[in-house]
């Protein structure tokens, strides 16, 4: 077959990137790779920079800490510290994907595969995104989000607003519903019910707390009983809807700020999936272009080295090693998972009876559909993948001198590993767990936190921030207990206790709390 | 399906509100760091930003993640030597590289600072806040070029308050003529040809009225052509051209004597950067002169101007007569533009304040765009002063005085200097 290479230079066009597209949109049609419509959009670095400082949002209302992650970029950036990403992609419908252009062809060639055919039928295909994610609505709602914060700053202050959303956003990652699908959110009903549910949720809250004596109720009962009557894991949400003290517009803006959480949560729980997905079909896509005679052996060394590069894993002694490479991990276990169905070796077909030998689109577009990375891992994670990698397992107990190695790549470590290394994708066990226990409705108004408390891990030393911004939003005190089992060891209070209580419940004001 | 969209030309400042809240809510920081960066740098280096840099953990937004301790296991890639069951001794915090602490933070960076730059715009304003400064003030000390607006010639482009009423006219007429030239010959051939049959076959009425209509016709005609159009319109253009600029030169004057400490000289600086700033604005090139004094002067280069210290008495004089010297020699006044800035505690020999006076009076306030005298101290004035104060009655246009206590008093004694720019 003659080669005849799409391009022989460096430079990129449009015409090119169009090109480049299409050949690479056929390939993955063979693939059967379920895409959304792309859109492929060129900007500058310092449009990337912009990208960058507002953590992959397209449109996101404004705040002192997007100025702070785009500082941090923009100098990092001009020293030469740091590259910047080759693409940003965005879990939309269309998918938009941002292509640089300081990027030579074969970056973009390489982006386009990652992006817009390996990311892209990820955020299309997974179940999490599914799930919880409404592709189509999510520009939309943001929109409305930045609209909505910028009217409140114009109504009720700069400051206010930014002291607000600065505890929310300590509190984000407690801000998702785990187990509840929650229902689409779109931008026009947002706004149609937005009045409404400012009227509904301060009624409910009054309620809540009104103290007036119902006539002739004279049961006692209703005192005793807890409330919440179930621990909520969900603390932004049952700010919003309880919070005492808080109004409406701020109401609104928690909510904002949980619903963006949970627009989050997938791509947090799916990271060695997802760019080990899109990784594997840059790499397969590629290499197809490749044996068409579509592109040239230079286009190939550039790219083998840049796809090196990305995969790199430093090994733990190494000055560069920051944790275990998702993209290394995600890249090897699709490829070996390829290659047991492939060429299975008998190892395999005693740890991977069913799919060893069956065929590998299907089964890796199964794994892409129906996992996340603790249960991937858990699932798919082979010995010669462990072996390769040289995983080992280290348990640090503080009531011990001394590390333990608990495992290594052998026969008898393997499934320790691989159940150790789930875990540690196991965002349940990533995050600590700390609910909302108890709130006292009759007396002080005080929330209580229960943080259940695993192998003894205590909570980082940025934890009395939090509280303090917890106690912002309630508007009383805060007490956090720390529990192992059912026995509480240890308890924190804001604002602290010294000596004996103050008898009468202290507020603050939200919009002067001292932080 | 792919769309590729060019996205460059959109605006790509996408964060500049909210680099400006950060700036906003660090303010007190970012001041600091730039009053530590005036007192460093001299004061004709204004031209560029400046690097802050915050402690890391007064910006750490904070989340809750665990702590270190308890029973931690991490699964770690690339082992080399240890097989199950090794015990190994816990790498102390920070050595080594990191094994058993992979995931210690996910906070940020722990506690290094957090650095990234200002620019020359962000970094003067920070200078300027304690200055008080009038905004337009401000404007003009940072704004780049000054220009001025001069006429240059007529263009059919412009806004409605510059049209050129007698070009529009003039234009207009000429397509009134040029469009309706046609039929006015026509209409003035048929104008005789009517008088003709008029007189010589006042019977034929059917050509007479054949005419009449033609006539009418030819007037509708000719009354369709627009008096004014849209293409008539002539404007008077103005262009702008960058202002004459020419050469200045600045002598720093300042009594280093015993008497004045650190501070009293970091206020003084301000001040000649001000002076500085407003100069450079105006001119194309300027030269800086420092001359310190005790009981004698000497020209001396920046860093030793603001920063070695001497004892002694103070006559100011010997200042003001080094500084005659050295504008007679080098800086003959049909080439450069004087401006001076004196600063000092007040102190002075009282038999010197005269001799000061006379030598301002005579030798140089004559040849001076403007002389500024700061007295930073918050004691009583002494005789220098009161002398000074007779030489303000005499040149009250380019001489100003004013008793500094802290920074914010410095703007009043350039008052009347920024007010002549500005309006001007």
């Amino acid at each position: 077959m003659k080669r005849q290479p799409i391009s022989t230079g460096s430079e990129w066009t449009f015409e090119l990137v169009q090109t480049y597209d299409r050949e690479i949109g056929r390939i993955a049609k063979r693939y059967a790779l379920d895409t959304y419509p792309n859109q492929i959009e060129i900007i500058t670095a310092e449009q990337m920079m912009d990208a960058y400082a507002s953590v992959g949002m397209p449109i996101g209302y404004n705040h002192w800490s997007y100025g702070k992650h785009f500082l941090h970029t923009e100098k990092n950036y001009k020293r030469g510290q740091m590259g910047l990403a080759y693409e940003i992609v965005i879990n939309s419908d269309p998918c938009i994907a941002y292509l640089m252009e300081e990027n030579t062809i074969t970056m973009q060639a390489l982006v386009i595969a990652h992006a817009c055919y390996g990311h892209n039928s990820f955020f299309k295909g997974n179940y999490l995104f599914r799930t919880w994610t409404d592709a189509s609505s999510i520009i939309d709602y943001l929109v409305f989000a930045k609209q909505y914060i910028t009217q409140c700053e114009e109504r009720h202050g700069i400051d206010a607003v930014e002291d607000l959303l600065d505890s929310c956003h300590a509190l984000m990652n407690y801000g998702v519903d785990r187990y509840k699908r929650p229902y689409p959110i779109s931008a026009e009903e947002e706004r149609r019910r937005q009045k409404e549910r400012e009227e509904l949720l301060q009624r409910q809250v009054n309620d809540l707390w009104r103290t007036i004596p119902k006539m002739g109720d004279k049961d006692k009962h209703e005192e005793d009983s807890r409330f919440p009557t179930e621990p909520q894991e969900n603390i932004l949400y049952f700010l919003e809807k309880h919070a005492p003290l808080l109004e409406p517009w701020q109401r609104e803006v928690i909510r904002i700020v949980r619903k963006i959480a949970q627009y989050f949560y997938p791509q947090r729980q799916t990271q060695v999936m997802n760019e080990g997905w899109a990784t594997f079909w840059h790499y397969t896509l590629l290499n197809d272009l490749y044996d068409e005679g579509l592109v040239t052996d230079g286009f190939m060394f550039e790219f083998l080295q840049s796809h090196s590069g990305v995969i790199y894993q430093p090994s733990f002694d190494s000055p560069y090693y920051s944790g275990i490479n998702p993209y290394t991990l995600g890249f090897s276990m699709f490829r070996d998972i390829r290659r047991i169905c492939e060429n299975p070796t008998e190892e395999d077909k005693r740890w991977f009876p069913d799919i060893a030998g069956s065929d590998w689109l299907s089964t890796v577009t199964f794994a892409m559909k129906s996992f996340k990375d603790e249960s991937f891992i858990l699932q798919f994670l082979s010995p010669k993948v462990i072996r390769d990698l040289k995983l080992f397992s280290i348990l640090d107990d503080d009531h011990r001198d001394e590390l333990e190695v608990a495992a290594i790549h052998d026969d008898r470590g393997y499934r320790l590993i691989r159940e150790q290394l789930a875990a540690q994708y196991n965002l349940g066990n990533r995050e600590p767990n700390i609910q909302i226990w108890n709130i006292n409705r009759r007396g002080d108004r005080s929330l209580t936190l229960r943080h259940t408390q695993h192998d003894r891990k205590p909570l980082g030393e940025s934890t009395e921030e939090v509280l303090k911004h917890l106690h912002r939003l309630w508007g009383f005190d805060i007490h956090l207990e720390t529990a192992q089992g059912d026995q509480i060891v240890s308890t924190q209070h804001v604002p602290p206790r010294e000596g004996h209580r103050d008898l009468d419940p202290r507020r603050t004001d939200i919009a002067i709390s001292p932080i | 399906m792919s769309y590729v969209i060019d996205r460059r030309l959109n605006g790509k400042n996408k964060s500049t509100v909210n680099r400006t809240r950060f700036l906003r809510r660090y303010r007190e920081h970012i001041k600091k760091a730039v009053e530590e960066a005036v007192s460093r740098r001299s004061i004709t280096d204004m031209e560029h930003g400046e690097q802050i840099s915050i402690p890391g953990r007064d910006i750490d937004e904070p989340v809750l993640h665990h702590g270190r301790g308890g029973k931690q296991t991490t699964v770690h890639p690339g082992n080399k030597e240890f097989s199950s069951g090794d015990r190994i001794p816990r790498p102390q915090g920070g050595g080594g590289g990191g094994a058993g602490q992979g995931k210690a933070s996910n906070s940020g960076e722990g506690m290094d600072d957090f650095v990234f730059q200002i620019t020359q715009d962000e970094f003067l304003d920070f200078m300027f806040e304690d200055l008080e400064l009038p905004n337009l003030v401000k404007k003009q000390l940072t704004g780049s070029d000054t220009f001025k607006t001069v006429r240059a010639g007529i263009s059919s482009e412009g806004n409605p308050s510059r049209i050129n009423i007698i070009r529009t006219l003039r234009s207009a007429h000429a397509r009134r003529i040029a469009l309706s030239g046609g039929s006015r010959n026509k209409l003035r051939e048929v104008k005789a040809e009517l008088a003709r049959l008029r007189i010589e076959e006042p019977d034929n009425l059917g050509d007479i009225q054949a005419l009449e209509a033609e006539i009418t016709r030819l007037r509708a005609r000719i009354d369709k052509v627009p008096f004014l159009d849209t293409f008539d319109l002539k404007y008077n253009l103005l262009s702008k051209q960058p202002t004459p600029s020419s050469k200045a030169v600045m002598f720093c004057l300042m009594d280093v004597s015993g008497s004045m400490t650190q501070a009293t000289k970091d206020i003084a600086k301000r001040f000649f950067i001000l002076l500085y700033l407003f100069l450079k604005r105006n001119y194309e090139r300027i030269d800086v002169v420092f001359i310190r004094h005790h009981t004698s002067a000497r020209e001396v280069d920046e860093e030793e101007f603001f920063y070695s210290r001497e004892t002694g008495g103070t006559i100011v004089s010997s200042a003001l007569k080094l500084m005659q010297e050295i504008m007679a020699e080098r800086y003959p006044i049909n080439e450069w533009n004087l401006y001076a800035a004196q600063a000092s505690d007040g102190d002075n020999w009282n038999d010197d304040s005269p001799i000061c006076k006379d030598i301002l009076v005579r030798q140089i306030l004559p040849f001076m765009q403007y002389y500024t005298y700061v007295e930073i101290t918050p004691r009583e004035h002494q005789a220098l002063w009161y002398e000074y104060e007779q030489v303000r009655g005499m040149f009250p246009e380019s001489f100003s005085q004013q008793q500094i206590v802290s920074a914010g008093d410095i703007y009043p004694v350039f008052r009347e200097l920024f007010q002549r720019r500005l309006v001007s």
